[in-house]
């Protein structure tokens, strides 16, 4: 399948937006220029259920500059309310707290904010319910009709294997809210020119945005434009429609002017989404060969009343290590909470916490050296599916990295010394499925040789751009200089958004395959001349068919040195090494930016990140970067990522596999493992805190 | 935020008489905490006379072997400053230890004294919270208070100040000098903080009119063996879990005189004089610093989430004196 010769792809060159970012050139969705904008700021609910009574907004209506106040009693009727996350001011149901409950449009944003604090909402306040808990009352299986997945799995035995196991363990880990948090915040301009909507929207892929939107509104999606030229960020976050992009079509429509909203840190918190925490029991049970005879990954997690979303932890254990009895589950409570999104790797991130720990556990507990134990219990084929693996490379990757890294094999934790600091080290494996989406492009060759490719793909920070640029450059045989790339805007061709580490594999695919029917269109109907106006070739790329015969999935070994303070407990991570395996690395600098920035995330997820629910108000009480901690420069030290060669014919026309989530999966287990290493303590709640009462 | 009138004010006696003609008028020294403030709808100030220009900021030798800092210094002047360094190395770690070097370059020294302790309850207006509406309630004791007070504090209040500078200070016995309404005068650091009570709107003993000009250091031979240990979960840009700020004499192996103050557990700065006391004339062993972290701890009143930070507390003393002892 693979029809690409190499020669800019793999290179390690740098952003062709970077000069335009470190300038400030570029300008992101809220910095676009619009004539006469008005602006727009969001009233929260401060219940966590019930509804609002009255509205009260006669001193923000008097204030001077103040355009026009949004409540459910003026709101524009949306044409579907389908979707639960964009049913904004529809009714006076209150669902969660921070829910968009009234807006202001006004003259400057300053004016918006300051009329928003004048509106006096009152309520009707029922009782709310908002604590996630393992055994609490009103967990039930999600249907794998909603969430696309089978939420249980069984193979085998699994409790008469672990009854009859020569070692085994019974252990919980859990993990805490968590917030995307992208460095810019959600923005949108909505801009209506008779009943054609624009959009300049922060989001990872605007066709999925268009989409939405019509729906809403009512719209043909020809009616609904969405720009993004340049993304600061996004981690699953910006992925979905979120209800302030509606609310600002819904502003701008009753205003009848374009209106810009940028939402606050603050408001980030409440209304684009987040990880449920997690629950996840973990029984691993081995024979007298340090072979897995069961394992068993049951999880707990929440979703909204007013939509169902599962964190898919345990689907990776349906995968990863060969075991004869297997079980995974997927239990559910609806509590009167924001509808948690994707986030960083959903469902493989904290699953692989999970499994990954548990792996640990069950090497030292039958005496085996962790590495070894991984690669003792490599399977054959996926035991989940049965397929065989595209290609597989977690055990070159074990065995690179521990070389690299210096791994000392040990069966039991080392607790070594240095001065002051209890010093450990731990590893883990990463994994992230290997997808493509549906998706269009079309390439253009012009008389001077130039060329124009067109695909509504998106660089949300990751690179992408520059990638794209490299793919398609050698996939039409030129200099990159002779390439321009047209991304972000939905109306190029249709393509998915930059989520599921999709992007460069859909989108790489589809100019690839544009490229060969602009070759083979120019050879047979134009004998291999451009005419005067160019040459074009438009493809539709499906799926991806041979996914039906293989299992295919990145993978990748970390290794952590942990450093504790032995009076203070301050936890450091100097090292942090990542070897990887994700077929063709098409951007040396960017992938190794991506993986890096990957396990960043880990080892923020590790140490430091944490939101905090008050149930007595069901808010997040920590909703601002003084109080939600993601790693600082001065966390992150000696780190590194490298790659094994890995050629997979069966992935896409490159032979990648996507990195956008990989770099996470298994950074925090490594950590924890570390810590394990160097206290013998083994810590399973996120975020990793010794206690002092040992 | 509300609006506001923006005076800025030539020298500290013309703010003290345009901050006595408003009520409501606040001075604004850098602004990276009162903006904020002020977004969040926390603070209402009717107007804000800019003072950042209005004092000095410099550091002056004061006659007797003293420093004196202008109120006005940026933050990440005053760290860099040769002889402070060099006298209260302690204050210079104190002041790097602290915000980002972005927020340092902005932050005065006045304005780092004079930031709001503490909690986000406080800084949530959509909640109850005492020190923002007298007699709302503190949802902070039941609630999220994992980084809130364990000393000192209140049924009232027990939000903590966040300032690493004003720890140092208070080790060093600095003063404030003022300009208000009844001319100039002399605060000492624990007098111009207090513990919340049952006034925990109240930060300071400032008055109404009141602005600090400089703050002075006596002079203190042995500090400059002296140092700031500041333990968070982060490694940079967070506040404080607990912090210490030291300086000891050492003499033929007895401590001859100590300072200590603690950051991160209280409403203020919280100066360790239990435990100084438990230290002067005792062997500079282990096992004194001990006892003495101890004794300074055990009027300590945890909370459900924060009661690490009483052992964390004696940790860090006790790691501080000994890296002090250990200094040549």
């Amino acid at each position: 399948m693979t029809t690409f010769a190499a020669k800019t792809v793999g290179a390690a060159i740098d952003r062709l937006d970077g000069p335009d970012k470190v300038t400030g050139a570029a300008r992101y969705a809220f910095e676009q220029p619009v004539a006469h904008a008005a602006y727009l700021y969001i009233v929260q609910s401060t219940i966590a259920r019930g509804h609002v009574r009255a509205i009260d907004a006669t001193g923000a209506r008097a204030l001077p500059g103040v355009v026009e106040v949004i409540t459910h009693e003026n709101a524009p009727r949306l044409a579907s309310t389908e979707d639960p996350e964009l049913v904004v001011l529809q009714s006076n149901a209150v669902a969660y707290h921070g829910q968009i409950v009234a807006a202001v449009v006004a003259e400057t944003p300053e004016v918006a904010r300051h009329a928003a604090a004048l509106i006096r909402v009152q309520y009707h306040e029922e009782p709310h319910d908002v604590e996630l808990h393992a055994g609490r009352e009103g967990l039930y299986q999600p249907d794998p009709e909603n969430v696309g997945f089978e939420p249980d799995t069984h193979h085998g035995d699994v409790e008469s294997a672990l009854k009859t196991a020569a070692a085994s363990i019974d252990v919980t880990y859990t993990t805490p809210h968590e917030h995307n948090n992208p460095m810019e915040p959600h923005a949108t301009i909505a801009l209506w020119e008779g009943d054609s909507l624009t959009l300049y929207d922060a989001n990872q892929g605007p066709h999925a945005i268009r989409g939405d939107v019509a729906t809403a509104f009512g719209l043909e999606p020809e009616r609904v434009r969405v720009i993004s030229p340049h993304v600061g960020g996004g981690f699953g976050s910006k992925l979905f429609t979120h209800g302030h992009v509606v609310l600002a079509a819904m502003a701008a429509k009753l205003v009848a002017r374009p209106v810009k909203l940028a939402l606050t840190r603050q408001q980030m918190f409440a209304l684009v989404g987040y990880r449920t925490p997690t629950i996840q029991r973990m029984r691993l049970g081995t024979d007298n060969d340090g072979r897995l005879v069961a394992i068993a990954h049951d999880v707990t997690v929440q979703t909204s009343k007013i939509e169902e979303s599962v964190e898919t932890a345990a689907v990776v254990t349906r995968m990863m290590y060969a075991a004869p009895n297997r079980r995974t589950s997927h239990r559910l409570a609806r509590l009167d909470v924001p509808t948690p999104t994707i986030m960083r790797a959903p469902g493989e991130c904290p699953g692989v916490y999970a499994l990954e720990c548990a792996m640990d556990e069950m090497a030292l507990a039958c005496e085996r050296d962790p590495i070894e134990f991984r690669i003792r219990n490599e399977p054959e084929r996926d035991p989940g599916s049965g397929k065989p693996f595209s290609s597989r490379g977690l055990v070159a990757c074990l065995r690179e990295g521990a070389q690299r890294f210096g791994w000392q094999p040990h069966t039991a934790p080392a607790k070594r010394r240095d001065g002051n600091w209890l010093v450990g080290t731990g590893v883990a494996s990463s994994t992230y499925p290997t997808r493509r989406r549906p998706t269009t492009a079309s390439v253009r060759v012009n008389t001077d040789g130039t060329y124009r490719v067109q695909i509504d793909a998106i660089d949300i920070g990751t690179g992408a751009r520059t990638a794209l640029a490299q793919i398609a450059a050698d996939a039409l045989e030129t200099p990159l200089e002779r390439v321009r790339l047209d991304i972000a805007d939905s109306a190029l061709p249709r393509a998915g958004g930059a989520g599921g580490s999709m992007g460069l594999a859909s989108w790489g695919t589809a100019i690839v395959e544009a490229a060969n029917a602009l070759r083979e269109k120019l050879r047979t109907e134009f004998a291999g001349n451009v005419p005067a106006e160019g040459v074009e070739a438009y493809v539709e790329v499906g799926r991806n068919p041979l996914a039906e015969r293989y299992s295919m999935h990145a993978f990748g070994a970390q290794f952590a040195e942990v450093r504790i303070d032995a009076d203070t407990h301050e936890i450091r991570v100097p090292r942090l090494f990542g070897m990887f395996a994700a077929g063709r690395i098409v951007n040396a600098k960017t992938a190794r930016s991506q993986l890096i920035g990957g396990m960043v995330m880990g080892l923020s997820m590790a140490l430091f990140e944490e939101t905090v629910i008050d149930k007595r108000f069901g808010h997040f009480a920590n909703h601002d970067f003084a109080e939600y901690h993601i790693a600082s420069n001065a966390d992150v030290l000696d780190i590194d990522a490298a790659w094994i060669d890995e050629d997979d014919p069966y992935v896409n026309s490159m032979g990648a596999k996507g990195i956008g989530e990989l770099g996470i999966t298994g950074t925090a287990s490594a950590i924890a493992n570390a810590l394990y290493d160097a206290t013998g303590l083994r810590l399973r709640d996120l975020p990793l805190r010794l206690p002092f009462d040992i | 935020m509300n609006p506001f009138r923006y005076e800025r004010a030539r020298d500290a006696a013309e703010a003290s008489v345009l901050l006595g003609k408003t009520p409501a008028a606040m001075l604004l020294g850098g602004g990276t905490n009162l903006v904020d403030l002020m977004r969040l709808r926390v603070a209402k100030p009717e107007a804000l006379i800019d003072v950042s220009r209005a004092t000095s900021d410099r550091v002056e030798l004061l006659p007797g072997g003293g420093l004196r800092l202008g109120a006005g210094m940026r933050n990440t002047d005053a760290a860099a400053d040769k002889t402070l360094r060099a006298r209260y190395p302690v204050l210079s770690q104190a002041l790097l230890s602290g915000a980002s070097g972005q927020i340092r370059n902005l932050a005065t020294v006045a304005g780092n004294l004079l930031q709001r302790t503490r909690c986000v309850y406080f800084q949530d207006v959509s909640k109850p919270c005492n020190k923002r509406e007298p007699a709302s309630g503190c949802p902070a004791r039941e609630g999220y208070h994992r980084n809130l007070s364990i000393l000192g504090a209140s049924d009232a209040c027990i939000a903590t100040h966040p300032s690493d500078m004003a720890v140092a200070l208070m080790a060093l016995d600095a003063r404030v000098r003022i300009i208000g309404a009844g001319g100039e005068r002399l605060v000492p650091l624990a007098e111009l903080y207090r513990l919340p009570g049952d006034e925990p709107q109240r930060d300071t003993t400032l008055q109404h009119g009141d602005v600090i000009t400089h703050v002075e250091i006596p002079p203190l031979e042995f500090a400059k063996r002296s140092r700031y240990r500041k333990v968070r979960d982060r490694a940079s840009f967070a506040f404080a879990l607990v912090s210490v700020a030291g300086a000891l004499d050492i003499r033929d192996g007895m401590v001859r005189d100590v300072r200590l103050a603690l950051g991160g557990v209280a409403h203020m700065p919280w100066r360790a004089r239990i435990a100084e006391e438990a230290l002067r004339g005792r062997p500079a062993r282990e096992d004194t610093f001990r006892e003495a972290a101890a004794a300074e701890l055990r009027a300590a009143q945890p909370l459900r989430d924060n009661a690490f930070k009483v052992p964390l507390a004696q940790r860090s003393i006790v790691r501080t004196l000994l890296e002090l002892s250990a200094e040549p």
